[in-house]
């Protein structure tokens, strides 16, 4: 009887999954990876503007610092770097369209008496999903060729 | 497929450091699914792996475990359907581990008893004795009962994201529920419960990513539930929402048949 008590005692293992649980998406599906990949967009975006922010402080240095820091940014990695925050945007802004209907319960559908096979409401509604994701996939080629020519 | 490969989380508490992996070959027969092949190991191979079940029908819930990194009931989960003859279990996670594929559900269960979870009712007297029957159309019925087939397995929660990084976060299951008996017409606790759910760690840490929903066994759909839930909570905010009714009773005339007496003790 001792030992059971005293094996009750003992902790749990925790095994909470922390940032990779939010990070990989595995065996989920489109929904999953939309969260992942929006969330990674707006840190992107959040560090983009703190490095633009930054970039601008130059100025305060004078004309010769100003450009001296442009030449530095207009480099081909500096215009890569810009053309993926602008696609980074295009996704964040037309996702984030998508988050604010979905989290007010619009274009979900109502609630259904679960018959087997289940399918869930953001899986019936995947064809919006598709077509949002085709127009960020046709801005986003938009960008490129306006970035190239 | 003539064999099967399981590689089954191992943990033993004050023996084990970490939680490991142990490789079994089982043989496969037709229409099992990952709880007979556990099962099958505990009978027959080793006898101290620990797992939790008990309907194996996917009603009671308790079988809960991650297969192939997907949280799933073992019970519900036929081999075949995995296409594969590695199968790998380990216990729920965002669940401490008691042991082996021994998930403490124990949050699960006070978060969800945090709710509320149970018809509050303006008629108590009513609610104690009834004198009638509650009158629900089916539109009524249909707006919260897919909701209502929760069994409370945890795989939502194994499931969500958001549970993964906030510990207090109150997660898909019970804010799921918070929507099902608020949206009850029987019901009149939606204060109280919107209370619970505005928290700091409550419905707004919901960032849609759906997993809930996906890993749900029984259809219930615990993403629908919480958006609804948060525009049931921004409109009640804004005095936007509908007035509900009160609920009505139907005082129905029929006549009981008389009651059966209990037989005396055999044995006094």
């Amino acid at each position: 009887m001792e030992t059971e008590v005293a094996s009750s005692e003992k902790p749990h293992l925790p095994n909470r999954l922390g940032v990779k649980g939010w990070v990989w998406a595995g065996r989920y599906t489109l929904e999953r990876y939309l969260y992942t990949l929006h969330r990674l967009t707006g840190l992107g975006l959040l560090l983009y503007v703190a490095l633009h922010l930054g970039a601008n402080g130059f100025r305060l240095g004078g004309e010769e610092s100003w450009t001296s820091a442009i030449d530095f940014l207009t480099n081909p990695f500096g215009r890569v770097v810009e053309y993926l925050v602008m696609a980074a945007f295009a996704f964040h802004a037309l996702n984030g369209g998508r988050l604010i209907l979905q989290h007010l319960g619009y274009t979900l559908g109502k609630p259904k008496p679960p018959i087997y096979p289940y399918v869930d409401s953001m899986r019936r509604r995947r064809p919006l999903t598709w077509v949002m994701l085709a127009v960020i996939v046709a801005l986003a080629i938009y960008i490129l060729v306006e970035f190239v020519t | 497929m003539q064999e099967l490969t399981f590689k089954v989380q191992r943990y033993t508490p004050g023996q084990d450091k970490e939680p490991y992996l142990q490789e079994f070959t089982i043989p496969f027969t037709e229409g099992m699914t990952v709880l007979d092949g556990l099962i099958y190991i505990k009978e027959k191979v080793d006898n101290t792996l620990s797992f939790r079940s008990s309907c194996r029908m996917g009603i009671c819930g308790s079988c809960g475990v991650l297969v192939n990194n997907f949280p799933m009931l073992a019970c519900h989960t036929p081999v075949e359907e995995l296409k594969t003859d590695r199968i790998e279990v380990k216990s729920l996670p965002n669940f401490p581990i008691i042991r082996d594929l021994v998930a403490s559900l124990d949050l699960l269960f006070e978060k969800h008893k945090s709710i509320k979870p149970y018809i509050i009712s303006s008629d108590i007297r009513e609610a104690e004795e009834p004198t009638a029957e509650y009158v629900q159309s089916r539109e009524e019925l249909e707006s919260y009962v897919q909701f209502a087939y929760c069994v409370k397995c945890g795989l939502c929660m194994a499931a969500c994201p958001t549970v993964a990084t906030d510990a207090l976060f109150l997660g898909p299951q019970p804010l799921g529920q918070v929507y099902r008996y608020c949206t009850d017409r029987r019901d009149m606790g939606a204060k109280e419960r919107f209370h619970e759910a505005d928290s700091p760690h409550g419905v707004w840490l919901c960032h849609l990513a759906g997993a809930c929903s996906e890993a749900c066994p029984k259809g219930v759909d615990p993403a629908l539930a919480i958006q609804l839930l948060k525009r049931a909570m921004v409109f009640d905010s804004m005095r936007l929402a509908k007035k509900r009714q009160p609920v009505t009773l139907a005082h129905l005339p029929v006549e009981s048949k008389p009651k059966i007496e209990v037989p005396e003790f055999t044995v006094k």
